[in-house]
């Protein structure tokens, strides 16, 4: 248990990252590095696919600045985020490739956004005493 | 011992529609009915192992190929199940040709069903959240409109290509399914109406989407000689190819395109030993108008980021350089899920055959089926010959 309280909606109660959590509770957003063969994950993992190492990773400081690749505005939503429609869902990239999916925040402008536009990933608090992350402008 | 080539011999599906009104077992049985007709001087009996597919988070009864098996009458023969979402049948149809040529089996009839009316709507939204990786997506509030909208957005970027491309896909698709009994949208749509319709996921608008159906497929393959007893227009398959890319949005090879149908494709032209610019008719996985677009592309029927003007152009056409989804495609017939690969097969099957009617592509001789699972997850390419 743990990792329940990633997310609006949560799937996934049981993981060897649940620590994240912690993390992100702590206004930090974490990835995982293997200590063997070196890889870096995000989102972060405990068993490497590189070196097929496990449990031999590091907590380590995401370098954080997300080039934004492609997004769109969903106005149909799967159940539990009915009430969050329009949102913008969004992939970014950092320069040393880890990329990641998540929301564009809803203070950022729409015509602020298109692919090529700097962004930071942001934790942020949900109701119900839930944590998640977001994409804001890295100039923000 | 020589190895067998193996053929398509018997062809059947239900018209795909809202809401069947009848059991799985049953929307299963005439599917089955009609392939086995289909195929003229072919008994159940002489099925020597059946596969079936579908997307189980639609089914209610547990383990499907168990009843549908009972019900069609193919006790105590083996019988099976496969999943890869939107792919299955396709998936069953690669299995049943390894089978096949391995001299397990001489004829194995593939099911591919979805009765997505099962379910309420509310259930329905609620499976289409996990369609996604559960962990690190699913909890943004990820959709199948949504995923190919990413796709559709990146490759405006790359490519310039346009809402009026996208829309042009449609236009086309309604063109043809009003041609196709069995197709679910029975209406011509102009370019004005796509392009004036709601937003799903921008880019993506209500007419670049294809709807949820219910639904069945059959499609009976044989050894060759098996195949020239049964009937006299057997169908040759002479390449596949499949492929997986990542369930996360964020660790697809490209945003531009599906690279599991660039593989697949691949693997099936090197295969049949023929050049993308050989097939006369092609089925492709249009779930999304962009989908259609992105397989122009990744089958190598033009080149990269020019899948837009190919259909501006009019060569997807009927009388084109290359017709694709003249059945009226996934937007035209419905997609109920597990169904629909073998449904793209029994078009393809009857091109090849010179059955196809209003919508027979003259002289056609190769055929191709792209056949994809999720949002670029699993891809399946098979050509045929006939």
């Amino acid at each position: 248990m743990g990792f329940e309280k990633f997310g609006k909606v949560n799937y996934t109660a049981e993981t060897k990252v649940k620590d994240f959590v912690n993390y992100l509770e702590n206004g930090k957003v974490k990835a995982t590095q293997c200590k063997v063969c070196k890889k870096v994950y995000f989102p972060p993992r405990m068993d490497c696919n590189n070196c097929l190492s496990t449990d031999q990773m590091t907590w380590k400081e995401i370098n954080n600045e997300w080039t934004l690749l492609t997004y769109t505005k969903a106005h149909f939503a799967p159940t539990g985020f009915e009430e969050d429609t329009p949102y913008i869902l969004a992939i970014a990239e950092t320069h040393e490739g880890l990329k990641t999916l998540a929301r564009i925040s809803k203070s950022v402008s729409e015509d602020k956004i298109t692919p090529g536009t700097k962004l930071q990933l942001v934790p942020i608090k949900l109701a119900h005493e839930k944590t998640s992350y977001e994409f804001k402008l890295l100039s923000e | 011992m020589a190895m067998s080539d193996v053929a398509v011999v018997g062809v059947g599906q239900t018209a795909f529609t809202r809401a069947c009104g009848v059991s799985i077992k049953e929307l299963c049985f005439e599917a089955f009915k009609e392939a086995v007709e289909d195929a003229g001087n072919l008994q159940p009996h002489d099925i020597d192992g059946s596969i079936i597919c579908s997307a189980p988070e639609y089914d209610k009864q547990r383990s499907p190929a168990g009843a549908i098996a009972e019900y069609l009458g193919l006790n105590p023969k083996p019988t099976f199940y496969v999943e890869s979402v939107c792919a299955s049948s396709t998936t069953g149809m690669r299995a049943a040709y390894g089978l096949i040529k391995s001299g397990l089996n001489n004829v194995i009839a593939v099911l591919g069903f979805q009765k997505m009316s099962e379910l309420s709507s509310a259930e329905v939204q609620e499976r289409m959240g996990r369609g996604a990786d559960i962990m690190w997506e699913s909890p943004f509030g990820l959709s199948m409109p949504a995923g190919y909208a990413l796709f559709a957005r990146s490759r405006m970027q790359k490519y310039g290509m346009t809402a009026e491309q996208m829309a042009k896909v449609k236009v086309k698709s309604s063109k043809y399914s009003v041609l196709n009994p069995k197709a679910i949208f029975q209406r011509e749509v102009s370019l004005e109406e796509c392009l004036s319709a709601r937003a799903i996921a921008e880019p993506l608008k209500f007419y670049d989407c294809c709807s949820n159906a219910d639904g069945a497929s059959c499609i009976i393959l044989a050894n060759d000689e098996t195949a020239k007893k049964i009937t006299d227009t057997p169908v040759k398959i002479i390449g596949l190819g499949a492929a997986s890319d990542s369930l996360s949005l964020a660790n697809k090879v490209s945003l531009t395109g599906l690279n599991c149908a660039l593989e697949a494709g691949k693997q099936a032209f090197k295969m049949a030993g023929i050049q993308p610019k050989d097939v006369d008719v092609a089925e492709v996985h249009d779930c999304f108008t962009v989908a259609e677009i992105m397989a122009y592309e990744n089958l190598g029927f033009c080149k990269p980021g020019e899948g837009g003007k190919l259909v501006e152009d009019a060569q997807t056409y009927i009388d084109g350089d290359i017709p694709v989804n003249i059945d009226g495609g996934l937007l035209g017939k419905g997609h109920p899920i597990g169904a629909t690969g073998g449904s793209q097969v029994r078009t393809i099957v009857m091109e090849l055959r010179g059955d196809a009617g209003k919508l027979q592509v003259r002289g056609a001789e190769i055929g191709l089926v792209h056949n994809i699972g999720g949002v670029g997850l699993y891809g399946n390419v098979i050509i045929f010959s006939r």
